[in-house]
């Protein structure tokens, strides 16, 4: 469940305000399938990284699953993110330097999850996302179908409530952007709500439901 | 609501390995950065332990030179103290001798027990057609205990009154093998400038007062002040009853010399302690300033890492934002920084101090005859000065990643 009221979000840059987001109000209940489109600058990655609080608000609030998250401090926010959202993004941010294997086990690792219990959920998650024999290769050895799969794979691996996924398919080709679609929808049909930026109309429209950004508002909701 | 979250998610540490190894790999990922690091803290930490080793050690070889003196020891000189520094005496002005009646007046101080004279000149000294220049030092039987000589032969000057100038002589191992090679040279005859004198005793090899013992001969001081037709003494070594005593001791010399120099303060008189303090002085302050060169040394690689952790985290500031992203807070993120850090700079300073070993290694090896040994505060200061500007500069710049919002952290520049 997810509740934001009011939200504004300006940056400065050198003298002049970019109003980012203006006077943003949306709701959103558990399971749903979300498109958020908008022309580029409309504000669409601005709303995405407020809902996965990887950015705060100026002002308005923030509620999910009946928290006032927009008023906890940065331990407690990370505590939400790790255990409530998982993002994925555009350009897919997994470390370089470590396997696939590791960048999935990275949320777990760092909720202090042991190495043995670990093993087996990660094992698990490279099976069901078609890893299981890339599991000991670093994302340069993958194409981007498959980075972007791992990264799927660590957004989902703590189990969360909402999937936020920014463009995920702007960095593929067709047929790669469609699998991973079709991955984050399966995901969505296992009760996790689904919220993806794209200004791929057709990829828009398999969404239920479509909000249009214009301008940092919300033009249309549907 | 917040309450029934922290049931459902409860909190744990990242595992001790989790982090060590996370850590470990970040520092290796980059073989450059890494080894620009580690060469930076190896060299700083090895020049700070060598160069505080080497101060620490030339103080203590100085000083265990003048500790041999005993800490009964007073040196009487003649001359007054106001004067050393400062230009010579105007002619006229020349201080009173030192003589030979001085000294023994000074034996009758009742906290004095030894009182030695000594002459010093250089002489050629003979025996057949070898001739060798040697260092003659005209002195009295007491120079046996104040100085705490040894020998290794024969026996030293005979006692009794000073001023009897029997023609013996005592002779360092150098001067002996030079001049009587390996046959025996106690009973046998030298010639000391146009005197003969008997050889009876042969010293042991030493240093003391920073003379080699090895090239002296020494003779009774009235012979000497007949050998160099010269009646004033050269130093007086006076020996206290106490070394509590010290400064009563020398008041009482001063008085003395003073009542029998017609109320003149012409003398000096030095102690060893005043000798010591000096040096001991002189040493550390030689030692520190070294240190603080080499200190400055520590703050470069110290700089240089921050430069080099600087670039690492710009590097990885996206790294950091994604951490963040997937729930690291800013506290579990130093951490990691910490740790990554506090591994570089502990192999590094591991480093330096094997480097410092070897190098002192082969300092001693170069200088057999100069006792070295690796300060035992300079590794703890490198170490711990090492680890602080390590650790310190490789995790501020991950701080300023680490405030962000992970969103300008992960932004694209
Ligand atoms: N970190 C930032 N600093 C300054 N301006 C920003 C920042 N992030 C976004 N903006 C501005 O806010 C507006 C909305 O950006 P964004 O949310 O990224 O749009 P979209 O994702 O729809 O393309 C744009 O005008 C953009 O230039
Ligand atoms: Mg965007």
């Amino acid at each position: 469940m997810i509740n934001l009221q009011h939200i504004e979000r300006v940056f400065q840059v050198g003298d002049e305000e970019v109003h980012a987001l203006r006077d943003v109000s949306m709701t959103a209940t558990g399971g749903e399938y979300i498109a958020i489109m908008g022309p580029s600058g409309s504000g669409k990655s601005s709303l995405l990284n407020i809902l996965g609080l990887l950015d705060r608000p100026d002002s308005g609030s923030y509620e999910l699953d009946g928290t006032r998250v927009s008023e906890l401090d940065e331990k407690e926010q990370a505590r939400i993110r790790r255990h409530k959202i998982g993002f994925v993004f555009q350009f897919f941010h997994l470390v370089p330097r470590l396997t696939a294997f590791v960048n999935i086990a990275l949320p777990l690792m760092l909720s202090g999850m042991k190495q043995a219990e670990r093993q087996e959920r990660v094992t698990t998650a490279l099976a069901a996302f078609g890893l299981a024999n890339r599991a000991q290769h670093r994302p340069d050895q993958l194409s981007g179908g498959q980075r972007q799969r791992v990264a799927i794979a660590r957004a989902t691996i703590m189990q969360p409530t909402v999937i936020l996924a920014d463009e995920p398919t702007g960095n593929l080709d067709r047929n790669a952007g469609i699998e991973v679609v079709e991955i984050l929808e399966e995901l969505n049909r296992q009760e996790i709500t689904l919220i993806i930026v794209t200004h791929d109309p057709e990829l828009g429209k398999r969404a239920r439901r479509q909000i249009l950004m214009v301008d940092g508002r919300i033009e249309d909701d549907r | 609501m917040m309450g029934n979250e922290k049931v459902a998610h409860p909190e744990y540490p990242m595992q001790i390995r989790d982090i060590l190894s996370f850590s470990l790999h970040a520092a290796t990922a980059n073989r450059g950065r890494t080894l620009l690091m580690l060469l930076a803290m190896a060299i700083a930490v090895s020049s700070v332990v060598v160069l505080i080793s080497l101060g620490d050690s030339a103080r203590h070889y100085v000083i265990d030179q003048f500790a041999t003196l005993g800490t009964n020891l007073l040196i009487v000189l003649p001359g007054r103290s106001e004067t050393t520094g400062g230009p010579p005496p105007l002619l006229g002005e020349t201080p009173r001798d030192l003589t030979l009646d001085d000294a023994m007046a000074l034996t009758r101080i009742r906290t004095v027990r030894r009182v030695s004279s000594i002459i010093a000149g250089s002489a050629l000294v003979s025996v057949g057609h070898l001739e060798r220049e040697l260092l003659v030092l005209g002195s009295t039987s007491e120079l046996y205990e104040i100085r705490h000589l040894a020998l290794n032969q024969g026996s030293f000057l005979p006692q009794g009154e000073p001023t009897r100038a029997e023609a013996v002589c005592v002779i360092g191992q150098k001067g002996k093998k030079e001049l009587f090679g390996n046959e025996p040279a106690i009973g046998q005859w030298l010639r000391i400038g146009d005197r003969r004198f008997r050889v009876i005793g042969v010293l042991s090899p030493g240093v003391s007062l920073g003379e080699d013992l090895g090239e002296v001969v020494i003779i009774p001081v009235a012979a000497a002040q007949a050998l160099f037709n010269r009646s004033s003494l050269f130093r007086v070594l006076v020996e206290s009853t106490n070394s509590e005593r010290m400064e009563q001791t020398r008041q009482a010399i001063l008085d003395t010399i003073r009542v029998r120099h017609e109320g003149e303060d012409d003398i000096t008189v030095i102690t060893q302690d005043a000798v010591l303090t000096t040096f001991d002085r002189i040493f550390k302050a030689l030692t520190l300033s070294v240190a603080g060169i080499a200190a400055i040394s520590l703050v470069v690689a110290g700089i240089m890492i921050m430069n080099v952790m600087l670039v690492a985290v710009s590097n990885r500031r996206a790294e950091i934002g994604l951490l963040k992203a997937l729930g690291a807070s800013r506290t579990q993120i130093l951490g990691l920084f910490l740790t990554e850090s506090t591994i570089l700079s502990s192999i590094g300073a591991g480093i330096g101090l094997i480097l410092a070993l070897l190098g002192m290694r082969l300092a001693a090896f170069l200088f057999p005859e100069f006792p070295l040994h690796l300060a035992p505060w300079s590794s703890t200061i490198a170490l711990g000065v090492a680890l602080i500007t390590g650790i310190i500069f490789g995790v501020l710049p991950a701080r300023r990643a680490a405030d962000l919002e992970p969103a300008f952290a992960l932004a694209r520049r």
